[in-house]
């Protein structure tokens, strides 16, 4: 079964008008239950749109969305996702642990619960000792983490991530990509992951998305070749190398007909 | 990290604290020095400094000497009776304490109530904010006697309009324009991104107030019940002078003021003591400030 399946789908912001935006154009893409998708290219190739398409933040314009085997706004109102964006977005005068539990507070569920899962998640990702802190007592890469504990506290099928790793510095980042793996192969999660950064895309994806921007669509899909469970060693793979040359080779491509920038070679 | 950290933290807000109450004892000796220094070099009767006459006069019917005014506490408030003027500021005082008390709860709920109908329907607020803005020019003079017949006229349920709370509405009318403007924008501050957030988890309107809006709402609501409890303290003084609602320190500085030639140092007893209204009044918001901002980051408090 797939858990995200688009068919022609297409979003053009002020139709009709002379600011008229194209930001994706009859994009078919399936992605199956289980698997890691990144979607990379350079801004304004519209990925940030597909993921919010997918959320139901906004409706598309033509074409047809299934999220979990149900419309896009019933997946959302059954809260069959979650998400984590660039910036934490947690609440300041939230606890660590509360921000965990807000998805469920909005769910109904008993505080003695919401506890129980918020503890959970906070085992998952590693922060136990820092329940009952503050977000502003945390550094940025633990602040991401709880982040993540929050998009994943309603046990979603699948998880929606807009550059989640995109303000971290490098060591942080490699570091919760290995996490983040681990956490998702042990759930079971389906994860669409947008990114600027080829390494990031290729060590953490079965597949590779390339769009292209003006108007925004599908270039390439690429196959990462890595055998195996993925760790620290993986970045050394010779499929690695491999994986990261094909996706440099498509953004290329992009990148000849577009004078767009905003991809990173790291 | 964190244990260590909250702990400086707390330390150092103690420290700045007690330098605050410091500085604010510091100031009032100042102030009291300034006093006496203009009384020692300024013109008995008063002068002209380039032409202009603003050098007050600086005579003991003008300006009496500090220790006068304090002295005048442990006296007698008029000569036929025993009841020293300490007793009589201070209740005064705390009579207008409660009356501006309930204005400011009136005002702040009001204002509050307005501020989520506003950040909720956009054409109410185009609607009424104009209408709210226009209402702080009237005159508080002129608006007291009209409360104060209209509220002679109420009568709810056998439940009949008291004098005092004419004062309190006057005081609520001064009080719920700051927190409804300072709450509106607050109720709008909250970022794009976490607003899509609730969205995502299929969050209700009202949810989404509760959870989000509202909490970071917060910093600006504070500092807005700081202004309306001051606005509170100055309505309901000026209400109990043009209404002539007797009881309160706004009708003793009347009082004592048309004794002034003769008794200088009394009237200064009852401004003091609606000096120390507003302080307690604001003192009260502060309390309640700390209680608010005990978990966010100490740079974004007030």
């Amino acid at each position: 079964m797939s858990a995200v399946e688009l068919t022609g789908v297409s979003k053009i912001f002020n139709k009709g008008a002379g600011n008229q935006v194209d930001a994706l154009l009859d994009i078919d893409l399936s992605i199956s239950t289980g698997e890691f998708v990144s979607l990379i290219g350079p801004s304004g190739c519209g990925k940030s749109t597909l993921l919010r398409l997918i959320a139901n933040l906004i409706e598309p314009t033509d074409g047809s969305l299934i999220v979990n085997g149900k419309s896009p706004k019933q997946a959302r109102l059954d809260q069959d996702y979650g998400m984590a964006f660039q910036q934490s977005g947690l609440f300041e005068w939230r606890s660590v642990a509360k921000n965990i539990e807000l998805p469920l507070e909005l769910k109904g569920w008993s505080a003695a619960k919401r506890r129980e899962r918020a503890l959970e998640m906070l085992e998952l990702v590693k922060l136990t000792d820092f329940a009952d802190h503050y977000p502003w007592q945390l550094s940025g890469g633990m602040q991401q983490r709880v982040a993540i504990a929050r998009a994943l506290a309603v046990h979603p099928a699948l998880l929606l991530m807009d550059e989640p790793f995109g303000a971290l510095d490098e060591m942080t980042r490699e570091h919760m990509q290995s996490e983040l793996l681990s956490i998702c192969r042990k759930a079971g999660t389906t994860v669409v992951f947008v990114t600027h950064s080829i390494p990031e895309a290729v060590y953490l994806s079965n597949r590779v998305v390339v769009m292209s921007p003006r108007p925004g669509r599908i270039t390439e899909v690429i196959d990462v070749e890595i055998k195996g469970d993925r760790s620290d060693s993986t970045r050394d793979d010779k499929a690695f190398f491999s994986g990261i040359s094909a996706v440099r080779a498509a953004l290329r491509g992009v990148e000849l007909d577009s004078t767009a920038r905003g991809i990173e070679d790291r | 990290m964190a244990e260590g950290d909250s702990a400086a933290i707390r330390n150092g807000t103690v420290r700045r604290r007690l330098r605050r109450a410091a500085m604010f004892v510091a100031s009032l000796v100042l102030v009291a020095v300034l006093w006496e220094l203009y009384k020692v070099v300024g013109p008995e009767a008063g002068g002209r400094l380039f032409g202009w006459n603003i050098l007050p006069r600086s005579n003991d019917r003008a300006m009496p000497h500090v220790w006068e005014m304090l002295s005048r506490y442990g006296r007698p408030e008029i000569r036929s009776s025993d009841r020293k003027i300490w007793s009589v500021v201070l209740a005064g005082a705390w009579f207008s304490f409660r009356l501006a008390l309930v204005g400011f709860v009136i005002g702040s709920l009001l204002g509050l109530g307005l501020s989520i109908v506003m950040a909720r329907f956009r054409f109410v607020e185009r609607g009424v904010l104009p209408y709210l803005i226009v209402s702080q020019t009237v005159p508080l003079i002129a608006l007291a006697p009209l409360v104060v017949s209209w509220g002679g006229k109420l009568e709810i349920f056998g439940w009949e309009w008291p004098r005092w709370l004419s004062a309190s509405v006057l005081g609520a009318f001064l009080a719920f324009f700051p927190v409804a403007v300072g709450a509106l924008r607050g109720l709008r501050s909250a970022p794009a991104a976490a607003v899509e957030l609730m969205e995502s988890y299929a969050a209700s309107w009202w949810q989404t107030l509760r959870k989000l809006r509202f909490p970071s709402a917060i910093p600006y609501i504070v500092p807005a019940l700081k202004l309306a409890a001051s606005s509170s303290v100055i309505g309901v003084v000026v209400a109990e002078i043009s209404t002539g609602l007797k009881g309160g320190i706004g009708r003793l500085i009347i009082e004592y003021a048309r004794e002034a030639t003769g008794d200088p140092a009394k009237v200064f007893t009852a401004v003091f003591g609606a000096a120390l209204l507003g302080l307690a009044m604001s003192g009260f918001v502060t309390l309640a400030d700390i209680y608010m901002m005990r978990n966010r980051p100490k740079e974004a408090s007030t």
